[in-house]
């Protein structure tokens, strides 16, 4: 059988049109590069659009004590201090510069009484931090930065006479194997969605931006997109992940009607004043504040209420805590049976705000319970549950460049699919400007990478056509397995085995049905040609959530204690020996998960200097606390 | 952007549906309403206007607004503050000078062609419902363009509205004393809603501060701008009401003027 | 409960509307239904969705004959017994079943003019009052769901006016630029007309009848503008105004507003000269090290593109004057905060 492929040829090519993608994408054309962008969807529907809360940077705009060390700070503290530090500090030194770029795009935030944009709080935020725009600064972002590639290709089309002549958007089009030559990255293969044609970019440096791998998980707050394609990728093609036990589960998902059971409920609810409650009507969050945040967190409820108004002599209310302990909480509360009928516990805003402040500030929260729960959320509580929402873990990469880690060199990766930058969980807010920070890198990067290069590697033709065989697979098998059971499937393993809380008996009977599960997908068949089949789609993205899934069980099997997106309940205390390790997943020869355990880089003196001893204690082993005296002593 | 370049070409066809519409919900229904309501009232209104009679009460000074201001020679004593300049030919409606304003600035009114283009002309009837004509140019050319003139003929209106306004205040006397009767109330409403569907146009939100580009640099205007938004979204039931109040006034004046009722007198 | 479905299956070649009958259970939604129908019988059921939560726009679709997104369309708002008919947006080439091909409107979102940053204003030094940035604010809404732009009769039932015509969509991003307080460019309003075809429009309201986000195109974007064009073409009170003073004698200086957009009927593909995009001078720049400015903030000089002074300015003591009540005033002032209108009462 012959197969149309068509070839195109570019510099750098994007997977990925989230803000991460798009970021880079822009990079890489400013450096000169022409540049591709790679789509599942159509062009500005990824992902990002539906960030709700906001983008953390430290401008202090809001209160000007806020700064990047501060950030810095409380990005260590809600990673349980598991982050690498070099990207924790780049990150907060760069994104406020980043998000004022956006304004340069057209990008237009809330504001201040002064004209600057305007900052909330958000868990685990020290100071109000995060720019935003109602509670739709996803979509604010992502609208900026497609606007800003439609504008330079503007440029292009008055220079050349072509929009796509140096950035081209493909848009519904899935990449579905990384192209090698040696270690180098040659290309990138993939389908059209529309028409099921093939399409192969040859090109010598690759970023991936894919997001996620939600989908994996039957309550999730994450689209059909998000199934790890990117993780995989970058695996199958020698790079290695990191921290992929790490999943966040966000505490405050919607859990009634059971059609729309995982949707978010966005974290500003409680930036602005909304409060948990159990069914007994109790502010339950007062129980649940851990010893390492006692300090910050108030014990009354009459000072948490204070400090809306009153931030600086006050300390702020456990709701606000992040968002690993706030969703353990609600666990426990529902497990004790003080939850709701529909399994979650109460988020209440409309006793706390006239309900015409609700409206202007909680807009698309309101839209939200109205249309999809017939709930008002001005007049009554909503009921809100765990989903899950975000992965900490992903592509191992150099914090500066975002280089892929691993034998691959070409691949460079940013935004959710990269590890690291957020430890063992991530602070709200601080995913989008990650988004910006590091995409921007890795598109600078990656154009720097395509110069250096003596000579462009090649893509073979084997490869090639391996590629289009594992893709037409699945059509040709006619009476293989439903792939839609088979996702559920997956779900059902992932949820309730690998779920929030973990146990070592079950993640060890998660790892055996995933074999299982292996087996069934190299079985699985799609009905119905090539055009727009959203079952061969999904058939194909199978096996990447499979590897994804089976790297998180294993790394969550090996880490024997709790912290952050990973709750042992036989290993319920953090261990400072764990915490000096990444566990790392990489792929062997025959396609199986092989992990290991690398040390964490260690921060440097001046950054370990920002922490107070007392902290630190709670973190860090004795021998690297003996280290730490030595370094004050030795400064003062 | 898109892959339509290098897309074999997969046939630009739209999805083949037989139904014309598939909407299920009485959609005519709203259109049905607007084009009775507004021919209903057209056809009173051509009638009153040709009528020449029952338009004025001397005694209480009231005046219908569909003669106001009198302005041709067969005005009743009394009913022309302004003058006579205009001879009496029948096809001279009495407020010559003023209802073709006020017509053109009813027909370039963007609700009312909203409601026209739907329920008369059928381009579209209703959302999703097929246009009733094969050629659209929308108001791109002759003689659609001449929409744009709704500017002037707010501005006319909103002169008019003031002589209005007047006939209501002059209307408080009974001979040569002060007087206040129903038809006082009816003139008042009627001039008070005159005001809300002239001031919540939309050119005149947008004169008053809409063109600006920076609300903050003209407090003022803001505030106004603000007050005019409000109404403005009350336009459409503005427009509806204001052709009841027209209608009822000049149906209360012609029956006290015929003296098929006597209006009802609170002072004097 | 078995719901009744009546589902348009096909591709460009042609195809029909078939029937299913579907499990549908409390709280769900349409796409629930076609989601469970792809998980059973018909796994190769093409439609478009992702976030599930109204925020995406991606999986509009026509729902008993009415443009809505199906993922926010409640199985409730039916009769128990009611037969639910879905078909792909009729505006649009069909891809295959529910999905449809939207380039369309990328190719006209490629057509606008994007946003040109002020000159000389460094990032991180723009300043906006919150007032002034709200309109436009309310058009960022959009989530290019292009239900607008399915229902507009202009391009509907008139497929040769697309090209001419840009849509609701694209006049809302017009306004959009045109009220935002520091865009650079002054000829949005000349662009609307000559190039997106806003004369098409007879403001019939369908676009805003079916924006899932509330925006009020007809009333808040579209009427505005064209408003705006009457003001520099028909405007008696303007055309006084600059004839009393002479402005019309000033030099046309301010380049943008001039390229010759004379005529409805010229250049309606939008190519040409008035494409002249913005440029990312100045934003690299500055971005890729240059400090920050510390330049004065911009204050928006009240001269038209032309030149020539506004008629409205009069008002205030001087050109482009700040506030007559002094510089100091707090902004947005207190109880006169602009709530945008109730959805769903016109
Ligand atoms: C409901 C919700 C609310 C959130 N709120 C916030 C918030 O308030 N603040 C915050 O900071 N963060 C928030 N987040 C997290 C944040 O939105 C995401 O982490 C972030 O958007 C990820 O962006 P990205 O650029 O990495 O990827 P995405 O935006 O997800 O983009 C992934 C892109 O990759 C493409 N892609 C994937 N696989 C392939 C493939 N095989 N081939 C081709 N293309 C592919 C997809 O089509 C898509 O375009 C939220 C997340 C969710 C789900
Ligand atoms: S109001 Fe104008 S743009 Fe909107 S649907 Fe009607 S004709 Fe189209
Ligand atoms: S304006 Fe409204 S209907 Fe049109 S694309 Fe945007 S969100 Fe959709
Ligand atoms: S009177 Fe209706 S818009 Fe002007
Ligand atoms: S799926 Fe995103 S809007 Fe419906």
């Amino acid at each position: 059988m012959t197969t149309r492929i068509e070839r195109h040829h570019y510099d750098v090519v994007v997977i990925g049109a989230g803000g991460a993608g798009l970021r880079a994408a822009i990079e890489a054309r400013l450096a000169g590069k022409k540049t591709a962008i790679i789509s599942k969807s159509l062009f500005g529907k990824a992902h990002t659009v539906m960030a709700e809360g906001g983008a953390a940077a430290a401008m202090g705009n809001v209160n000007s004590r806020d700064n990047w060390m501060v950030h810095f700070g409380d990005t260590m503290r809600g990673g349980k201090f598991l982050n690498n530090f070099r990207m924790a500090e780049l990150h907060a030194k760069e994104a406020p510069e980043r998000i004022w770029e956006l304004e340069t795009y057209g990008a237009l935030f809330d504001r201040t009484k002064d004209g600057k944009i305007s900052q909330r709080n958000f868990g685990g935020h020290e100071y109000p931090r995060l720019a935003h725009v109602g509670d739709r600064t996803g979509l604010e972002l992502i609208r900026t930065l497609q606007q800003k590639i439609v504008s330079l290709q503007q440029e292009d089309f008055a220079e050349t006479g072509s929009y796509d002549s140096r950035i081209r958007v493909f848009a519904e089009t899935t990449i579905t194997e990384l192209l090698l030559e040696g270690d180098r990255i040659a290309g990138a293969f993939g389908y059209y969605r529309e028409t099921g044609e093939f399409i192969l970019l040859e090109a010598p440096a690759v970023v991936l931006a894919t997001g996620g791998v939600g989908r994996s998980y039957k309550v999730t707050s994450n689209s059909w997109e998000y199934t790890g394609d990117g993780h995989a990728l970058a695996l199958r093609a020698g790079a290695t992940l990191i921290n992929m036990e790490f999943l966040q589960f966000h505490p405050t998902g919607m859990v009634w009607p059971p059609s729309v059971k995982g949707i978010l409920v966005t974290e500003s609810v409680r930036g602005d004043g909304g409060v948990l409650r159990n069914s007994d009507g109790k502010r339950f969050m007062f129980d649940y504040v851990p010893d390492v945040f006692r300090h910050q967190y108030a014990d009354t409820e009459e000072e948490a209420d204070r400090w809306y108004t009153d931030p600086d002599n006050n300390r702020r209310p456990p709701e606000l805590l992040p968002r690993d302990e706030v969703a353990r909480a609600i666990n426990s509360e529902v497990k004790a049976g003080r939850g709701t009928k529909s399994g979650g516990v109460f988020l209440d805003v409309s006793t706390r705000m006239p309900a015409e402040t609700i409206t202007r500030r909680l807009p698309s929260m309101y839209h939200q319970f109205k249309e999809l729960a017939d709930v008002d959320i001005t007049k009554e509580p909503m009921e809100v549950g765990p989903t899950c929402h975000y992965v900490m873990g992903g592509v191992e990469v150099d914090p500066d460049s975002g280089a892929a880690f691993g034998h691959v060199e070409g691949l460079f990766a940013a935004g959710e699919v990269s590890g690291g930058m957020h430890g063992s969980n991530r602070l709200g807010g601080n995913s989008l400007s990650d988004l910006l920070v590091f995409g921007k890198r890795a598109g600078e990067h990656a154009a720097a990478y395509t110069d250096a290069l003596p000579k462009r590697p090649k893509v073979a033709t084997a490869d090639v056509e391996a590629a289009v065989d594992t893709a037409l697979a699945p059509l040709s098998r006619e009476n293989g397995e439903n792939p839609y059971t088979l996702q559920q499937d997956l779900q059902a393993v992932m949820g309730d085995l690998v779920g929030i809380i973990r146990r070592e008996a079950e993640l060890t009977d998660a790892l055996k049905r995933l074999q299982e599960l292996k087996v069934r997908v190299a079985n699985v068949g799609a009905a119905g040609g090539r055009q727009y089949n959203p079952g061969w789609h999904l058939a194909l993205d199978l096996r990447n959530m499979l590897v994804v899934s089976e790297c998180t069980a294993k790394a969550a099997l090996e880490r024997e204690e709790s912290r952050g997106g990973h709750t042992r309940e036989d290993f319920p205390k953090m261990s400072p020996e764990w915490r000096k390790v990444n566990l790392v997943c990489s792929l062997d020869e025959a396609g199986d998960v092989h992990l290991e355990r690398k040390p964490l880089p260690k921060m440097r003196d001046e950054l370990l200097g920002l922490f107070k001893r007392s902290e630190l204690s709670k973190y860090l082993t004795d021998e690297e606390l003996a280290e730490f005296d030595a370094i004050t002593t030795e400064a003062n | 952007m898109t892959t339509t370049a290098t897309r074999p070409d997969a046939g630009r066809a739209r999805a083949a549906i037989a139904a014309r519409t598939l909407r299920t919900d009485r959609w005519w229904i709203p259109p049905l309403v607007t084009f009775v309501g507004l021919s209903a009232w057209v056809i009173y209104a051509t009638v009153r206007v040709f009528m020449h009679k029952w338009y004025y009460v001397d005694q209480y000074h009231y005046l219908t607004p569909f003669y106001s201001p009198c302005l041709t020679d067969r005005c009743v004593e009394g009913s022309a503050e302004f003058g006579t300049p205009l001879p009496s030919f029948w096809l001279i409606p009495e407020a010559a000078l003023t209802l073709p304003f006020l017509l053109l600035f009813r027909l370039t009114c963007y609700y009312y062609r909203k409601a026209y283009y739907r329920a008369f002309w059928l381009s579209p009837p209703a959302c999703a419902v097929p246009d009733g004509h094969k050629k659209y140019t929308g108001e791109t050319r002759f003689p659609l363009i001449f929409q744009n003139v709704h500017r002037y003929a707010f501005y006319a209106a909103a002169i008019i509205s003031v002589i209005n306004t007047w006939d209501a205040v002059v209307a408080f006397q009974s001979g040569e004393k002060f007087g206040f009767g129903l038809g006082n109330i009816v003139l008042v409403i009627n001039v008070v809603m005159l005001w809300a569907y002239t001031v919540s146009c939309h050119s005149c939100r947008h004169i008053v501060a809409g063109r600006l580009k920076h609300f903050s640099k003209h407090p003022v205007r803001y505030r106004f701008w603000v007050f005019v938004s409000k109404l403005n979204a009350k336009h459409m039931q503005l427009a509806w009401i204001t052709l009841g109040t027209l209608a009822l006034t000049d149906f209360y004046v012609m029956a006290v003027s015929a003296g098929w009722f006597s209006d009802l007198r609170f002072i004097n | 409960m078995k719901r009744h479905f009546r589902i348009w299956r096909g591709d460009s070649s042609g195809g029909e509307i078939r029937d299913f009958q579907v499990e549908v259970n409390e709280g769900e939604v349409v796409l629930d239904a076609i989601h469970r129908l792809q998980a059973t019988e018909a796994p190769d059921l093409a439609c478009r969705w992702n976030c599930k939560a109204g925020k995406c726009g991606s999986c509009s679709m026509e729902i008993n004959g009415k443009p809505r997104l199906s993922c926010m369309t409640r199985m409730s708002t039916f009769e128990e017994n009611e037969t639910v008919t879905i078909t792909p947006l009729r505006t649009f080439p069909v891809i295959r079943d529910l999905v449809t091909d939207v380039s369309f409107n990328y190719e006209k979102a490629r057509e606008t003019p994007a946003f040109a940053p002020p000159k000389g204003v460094a990032p991180g030094d723009y300043r906006m009052k919150q007032v002034d940035v709200e309109r436009s604010q309310e058009f960022r809404k959009c989530i290019e769901c292009f239900l607008c732009q399915n229902t507009c009769h202009v391009v509907r039932d008139h497929e040769e006016n697309k090209k001419a015509f840009s849509g609701p969509r694209f006049f809302i991003r017009a306004a959009e630029l045109d009220m935002h307080p520091l865009d650079d460019r002054t000829d949005r309003k000349e662009y609307a007309q000559a190039s997106q075809g806003l004369g098409y429009c007879n403001i019939t309201k369908c676009c805003t009848e079916v924006c899932p986000e509330h925006i009020k195109i007809t009333d808040n974007a579209i009427i505005p503008m064209k408003e705006r064009v009457v003001d520099r073409r028909y405007d008696p009170l303007v055309w006084l105004g600059r004839k009393i003073f002479r402005r019309d004698q000033l030099d046309d200086s301010n380049g943008h507003g001039s390229h010759g957009h004379g005529s409805h009927g010229n250049s309606t593909g939008g190519s040409g000269q008035s494409m002249a995009p913005s440029t990312s001078e100045g934003v690299t720049g500055v971005a890729a090290g240059l400090g920050k400015s510390g330049a004065p903030l911009p204050t928006a000089p009240a001269l038209n593109p032309d030149g020539r002074l506004d008629v409205a300015e009069l008002l205030a003591e001087r050109p482009g004057g700040p506030s007559p009540f002094g510089d100091d005033q707090q902004f947005p002032l207190p109880n006169v905060t602009y709530n945008h209108p109730e959805p769903g009462k016109d």
